[in-house]
């Protein structure tokens, strides 16, 4: 398996606040990776650092053989990464086929408009959207506008694919409905990195986990490695000894 | 392709053609004079939509683009002895030029700030060309009564700059039309709802912007040439005048901002009742006012904002979805 994505080392601060220390990783190509941590431990920053939102201070990312630290967004979008975000962005007074059209006509393949229509129905099926294609995207609910954020990405045909808590605020049917979508996603070829607070959901999807807490990467593993990590259990409850007492207690 | 088909640019171009055309029937030169005045502010409305309807970006500087491109063609027409056609398209040429140039430097700025900095150029022009000797400093430019013979004498030359004003707001709605249905508009338009998530999805948003501002430069600019030629003489203060940019917001949203019939509506309609206001003498405690209808101005853009943000156009749109096939 060949690396798609090298992460070498990135720091960003803000002023003061370190937001992100020296994070390091790879991630071949065809993996479910999945980021945790508390919030405000810099996931999301990490996602803008990638993509070109921010420069990173120190460090670089390698995508695809490429340095691409310090490229404009629209300039990773091109090379074939795509994301959604963690407060959906819909174009609100654009139709939903002609949202998910921007994903096609501007990222990695560049289409002219028919073949993108084209391709936005196909995608708009695929993330179960097909009836909403000539609403405007402003007046779909939350759940919907989420979906919409991953057929654009998606429409992009990318190779590698950001997910911001994309499951957050569903409910428990459309987690399911979801988590079938992002298994699908994988097994056409697309390399995932999801951000997510709901544990038994990214558990259950990721091939491998990092856990990010003050900007540190603490811990790096398949998802039963890191539900033992002492390090792990303590950035979430604060104590590693409580979380073992709640656990006896419960037994 | 089938989108070339679509009924809201034949009635467009049907609506356009109905004002237009009775001048030309009756050969009435005071209704032509009138009908004048309608597609000028057709043309400035329907290229300013295209940086403030499509693309989300608030100009209160277009008339700087009438104004210098109105200068430049008065310029070749008078001291290098260019004909009116060559003249209107370097009028063109010269304000496409400056969109270039200013596209680079301020279309990073956004919203508001924006909006500040293109009354501040529209400013700073004025005052330079004031000064500017070549182009005849405060007194302006006039053009000697001999430069209309080629054209048949002054009362041909009138007509004839009716025909290129009716054939570049014909070219403007065309443009208009393309740009919505095309790739650059989806990218425009993407920009407009959210800029930051375009071009997380790859819209390379600096390139577009200024794609889209040298477009809705270039109309005005010749439009510019032909009024002042029309005019005779061209004057800083005429040239630059900051209300004709407000007066075009107000067409643009009065209509319908981001559609093609809606700036033309806009401009028809706030014509009509300039129009009206003008030949109304309105009086305050014995006090006659003048510019009337920029009270009225004020006021409409206020309720239009307020209450019907889309405009005319959008709110039909909006209220009828139905419509959306005949109306664009």
């Amino acid at each position: 398996m060949s690396i798609l994505l090298s992460v070498q080392g990135v720091t960003k601060r803000f002023g003061g606040l370190q937001a992100l220390t020296r994070v390091t990783f790879d991630l071949p190509e065809g993996q479910i990776l999945g980021l945790i941590g508390p919030n405000g431990a810099g996931k999301t920053t990490l996602f803008n650092v990638i993509n070109g939102v921010y420069t990173p201070e120190e460090g670089r990312i390698i995508f695809r053989g490429e340095d691409i630290t310090g490229r404009k967004p629209y300039e990773v979008a091109h090379r074939g990464l795509a994301r959604t975000h963690q407060i959906v962005r819909p174009l609100n007074q654009l139709t939903v086929r002609e949202n998910v059209m921007v994903g096609a006509c501007f990222g990695r393949e560049n289409h002219l408009l028919h073949r993108a229509a084209e391709i936005a129905d196909e995608i708009l099926e695929l993330v179960g959207l097909k009836e909403r294609a000539e609403q405007l995207a402003g007046s779909l609910n939350v759940a919907q506008k989420k979906r919409l954020e991953m057929a654009r990405a998606l429409a992009a045909h990318p190779y590698l694919l950001l997910l911001d808590e994309v499951l957050a605020g569903l409910n428990p049917s459309e987690v399911e409905g979801m988590l079938n979508t992002i298994r699908a996603i994988r097994d056409r070829g697309i390399t995932i990195i999801m951000i997510e607070h709901l544990m038994h959901a990214i558990m259950n999807v990721s091939e491998r986990i990092i856990v990010l807490d003050y900007g540190e990467q603490i811990a790096e593993g398949t998802p039963q490695e890191i539900s033992n990590n002492p390090r792990v259990i303590e950035a979430y409850l604060g104590d590693p000894n409580l979380a073992k007492r709640l656990l006896e207690e419960v037994s | 392709m089938k989108k070339w088909l679509h009924p809201g640019l034949w009635l467009t171009l049907a609506i356009l053609l109905v004002i237009s055309i009775w001048p030309i029937l009756t050969r009435d030169a005071a209704l032509r004079e009138r009908t004048f005045t309608i597609l000028l502010a057709i043309v400035m409305a329907s290229s300013l939509n295209i940086i403030l309807g499509y693309t989300g970006y608030v100009s209160f500087g277009h008339v700087v683009f009438y104004g210098l491109g109105g200068y430049m063609g008065v310029y070749a027409i008078d001291k290098w002895g260019w004909p009116l056609p060559a003249g209107v398209l370097l009028g063109g040429l010269t304000a496409g030029l400056l969109a270039f140039l200013l596209g680079r430097a301020i279309l990073r700025l956004r919203g508001a700030y924006f909006a500040l900095v293109t009354i501040g150029i529209n400013e700073a022009m004025r005052t330079f060309v004031s000064n500017f000797q070549p182009f005849g400093a405060s007194t302006g430019i006039e053009l000697h009564f001999s430069v209309y013979k080629p054209y048949g004498g002054a009362a041909e030359a009138l007509w004839l700059t009716y025909y290129l004003v009716v054939a570049l707001s014909l070219i403007n709605i065309l443009l208009s039309y393309w740009v919505r249905q095309s790739k650059l508009g989806l990218g425009l338009m993407a920009i407009r709802e959210d800029e930051d998530a375009a071009e997380v999805m790859g819209v390379v948003a600096p390139q577009y912007k200024t794609l889209a501002y040298v477009l809705s430069a270039i109309l005005p600019g010749m439009l510019g040439v032909l009024f002042f030629f029309k005019n005779g003489t061209v004057e800083p203060k005429d040239a630059f005048r900051l209300h004709f940019s407000i007066e075009a917001i107000v067409m643009v949203m009065l209509g319908g901002q981001g559609t093609v019939l809606g700036p033309l509506v806009g401009a028809w309609g706030y014509q009509r009742l300039r129009g009206l206001l003008l030949t109304t003498n309105w009086k305050i405690a014995g006090l006659a006012i003048k510019d009337f209808q920029l009270v009225i101005a004020g006021i409409l853009l206020l309720l239009i904002v307020l209450f019907v943000p889309a405009g005319l156009v959008g709110w039909l749109q909006q209220k009828f979805s139905k419509l959306r096939r005949v109306l664009i």
